[in-house]
């Protein structure tokens, strides 16, 4: 008897709450559209935050309400892309140019010296803001690796000279270490550009020459050389015009300090063409 | 005053003071340097515009930058000569700043406008403050923030009080110690001018308790004008910062994010005070101030009178070069002072001291990790937590490194000198305030 009790009383308030539950689950119900747990599902679920957004939900909401575009995903590329279009319904636009993480920097400890021995932190913030950094370069990178912290996707490392390394297979372009480096010697760049100068110092030539033996001097013979035009000098810094650049290499080898380098695919067919 | 019970803080640390080897021998005033670089921003606030040109000749006190700014201080001339550039020098603090390079000629040929005044008297409280900015006055403490400035209380606020800063609690310094000594009457002719120029009658000079011979010195010259008087602090670092020195006379506490005339109080150093006696009595701007050179490797520690603008390379040399190779350099104490890299960089209006430490004295350390000893807890004087600021700066979270208060931080550097793991804690602070206020600033843009 004691048990039929029991049963019948903890069945009763059972039936009872479940059905308040029910209820209340039908009347509190927040509308939210099924399409964006399905977009969620087939984000990469790094939450890098590369798509400006909070998170891989954060983007799926804002492609939900429309805010961002279907291929708001850098990381994901055209592959997720056209998976989050056939969720959403829509068309993806032409396909993105790939983008990678590179290091505009080839002031290792052999070529650049230091000013002052750095005994703080180990972060390139922190480092900059004492004295303006250790380096000789003021424009050069740290090396502390701040960049290859703040990377998620095991695509930065840190190389033997002392200079951060991309894999740019790996490269998903999320932009974290672009926004880690207090110097903003990072940047993304097209995957295709393979003519590249790996300098960033905006100081004289005279300078440069002093502090980095691999520093962009701003003499000029890259513009003269250039038989497309891409190549400008502006605030003594090489720049290149990857639209108008067909990769010839002329800079390449007439850049006195090696500062304009073949990077990418171009560059790994060329040495697989030496060898 | 013997009754009287030294006053201080809760929190904060005892370093070795190392004053010895510079306390007890007078100021020597030095030659004028054969060449200055006088920058044209030494000071909190808009840089300035230089005002002479290449080729043009100078003449001491003659102002030679300006800026239409409303935070700034002029720069003067410190020598009689010839400019012979203006370009960019190396300052302390590791930037390049626009300089005006003089050459002297020697003779310290003053300029027309520098003249005693008879009138001083008869000055409005806005003349006053109309002549310490003409003649670039900047807290002399090592802030150097225009004092005009300072004495000016934003709208709806007002002082009631005027706090003397004599504690120089910074090791190896006692270029204000000095000071009080030596000049006790013209500190207090500027406590007076001081107190003109905020419309207050009540004046407190703090000084800490091992500078005996300084507080007997400033008590004679204070005695008869019973607004002023002086207070003994305890010897603990950081007594001379601006918040815990008015907790210890007045008892009364800065809010969070807040400045003093929000307590109604405005601090000046004893230094500060005796500048504008100057600029005012003798119509003598700013081109000089006391530096303490001190440290194991300097052949000659003693407090000089420099010139501003002379390089600390000659500073060093005046004072019989190094005794031995230092390990560092520092501008100003060795608590808050900033590390320097190389000696060709000019005594600003900020320089408190040069000191240059021996291996000994300065040797680097490995930080290991926190213990969660609460050392830092105990010592920090605006009662933070830094053990938790740092550590959520080095994880890069800045908002919780905010929540706890990052931004109060003074960077006095108690933390770091106490801490048992030799952590970098100021320096992990110093980083979340700058990422706080570069992401404040984000904000405001967008």
């Amino acid at each position: 008897m004691i048990y039929l009790k029991a049963v019948l009383s903890l069945g009763l308030m059972g039936a009872v709450f479940g059905l308040a539950l029910a209820l209340a689950a039908k009347k509190f119900a927040i509308e939210q559209d099924p399409r964006q747990d399905r977009i969620v599902e087939v984000l990469p679920g790094a939450n890098c935050g590369g798509c400006g957004f909070p998170g891989c939900s954060g983007l799926a909401a804002a492609i939900v309400a429309e805010k961002a575009p279907v291929d708001g995903c850098p990381v994901g590329g055209p592959a997720v892309a056209a998976k989050v279009a056939a969720i959403m319904g829509v068309e993806v636009g032409a396909a993105k140019e790939r983008k990678v993480a590179r290091v505009l920097c080839q002031g290792s400890s052999d070529n650049c010296g230091s000013r002052f021995v750095y005994d703080g932190l180990s972060d390139c913030k922190a480092a900059q803001l004492v004295d303006g950094g250790a380096k000789a370069c003021v424009y050069g990178c740290l090396g502390l690796g701040s960049c290859v912290a703040a990377c998620s996707f095991d695509a930065l490392h840190m190389g033997p000279d002392g200079l951060p390394v991309v894999d740019e297979e790996e490269c998903t372009s999320c932009g974290r270490c672009v926004a880690a480096c207090p110097r903003g010697i990072i940047q993304l760049v097209p995957a295709a550009q393979s003519v590249t100068v790996l300098c960033r110092s905006y100081a004289r030539g005279a300078e440069v020459r002093k502090t980095c033996k691999v520093g962009c001097i701003g003499c000029g013979l890259c513009v003269k050389v250039c038989p497309t035009g891409a190549v400008t000098v502006e605030n003594n810094l090489a720049v290149i015009d990857p639209a108008k650049c067909d990769a010839c290499g002329k800079c390449v080898e007439k850049c006195p300090t090696k500062c304009i380098v073949m990077k990418g695919a171009k560059a790994s067919a060329d040495a697989l063409a030496a060898s | 005053m013997a009754t009287m019970v030294a006053k201080t803080f809760r929190g904060g640390v005892h370093a070795h003071y190392h004053k010895e080897d510079t306390a007890s021998k007078p100021i020597r005033r030095l030659p004028p340097p054969a060449r200055v670089v006088i920058p044209l921003h030494q000071h909190t606030g808009a840089p300035c515009e230089p005002l002479v040109k290449v080729g043009d000749e100078v003449k001491v006190g003659q102002k030679i930058g300006d800026s239409s700014a409303r935070l700034t201080a002029p720069v003067h001339a410190s020598v009689s000569g010839k400019v012979v550039g203006i370009s960019l020098h190396p300052q302390s603090g590791g930037r390049d700043v626009l300089s005006v390079i003089i050459e002297s000629d020697g003779k310290e040929t003053l300029d027309e406008h520098v003249e005693p005044r008879t009138d001083v008297d008869h000055l409005s409280a806005d003349e006053i403050k109309a002549v310490i900015r003409e003649a670039g006055i900047v807290g002399l403490g090592g802030a150097a923030f225009p004092t005009y400035f300072k004495l000016t209380p934003p709208p709806g606020k007002s002082f009631d009080t005027v706090i003397l800063n004599g504690a120089e609690c910074e090791p190896y310094l006692s270029a204000d110690h000095r000071l009080m000594v030596e000049r006790p009457g013209d500190i207090v002719d500027g406590a007076r001018l001081l107190l003109k120029a905020t419309g207050v009658n009540r004046a407190y000079i703090g000084i800490e308790e091992n500078k005996p011979d300084a507080i007997e010195a400033i008590s004679k010259a204070v005695k008869g004008d019973d607004r002023i008087s002086v207070v003994p602090l305890k010897v603990k670092y950081p007594q001379g910062a601006e918040k815990q020195l008015i907790w210890a006379i007045l008892g009364r506490e800065v809010p969070s994010g807040g400045l003093p005339v929000d307590v109604g109080v405005v601090v000046n150093n004893v230094g500060t005070a005796a500048a504008v006696r100057d600029a005012v009595f003798s119509g003598m701007p700013l081109v000089e101030r006391v530096v303490t050179v001190a440290g194991s490797c300097i052949a000659e520690p003693q407090n000089v009178v420099v010139k501003v603008g002379m390089l600390v390379s000659d500073l060093i040399e005046a004072c019989g070069g190094y005794s031995a190779p230092p390990a560092k350099v520092i501008i100003g104490g060795p608590m808050m002072g900033v590390a320097q890299f190389t000696t060709d960089i000019p005594v600003t209006k900020g320089t408190s001291g040069v000191l240059l430490l021996s291996k000994d004295e300065a040797a680097p350390c490995d930080a290991m990790p926190c213990v969660r000893c609460g050392k830092c807890v105990e010592a920090c004087s605006m009662r933070l937590m830094p053990l938790w600021i740092a550590s959520y700066a080095e994880a890069g979270r800045f908002d919780d490194a905010e929540r706890m208060n990052a931004l109060d931080c003074i960077e006095c550097g108690c933390c770091s000198f106490i801490c048992p793991s030799r952590r970098r804690l100021v320096q992990a602070i110093r980083l979340a305030k700058s990422e706080i206020m570069a992401r404040r600033r984000r904000a405001q843009a967008k």
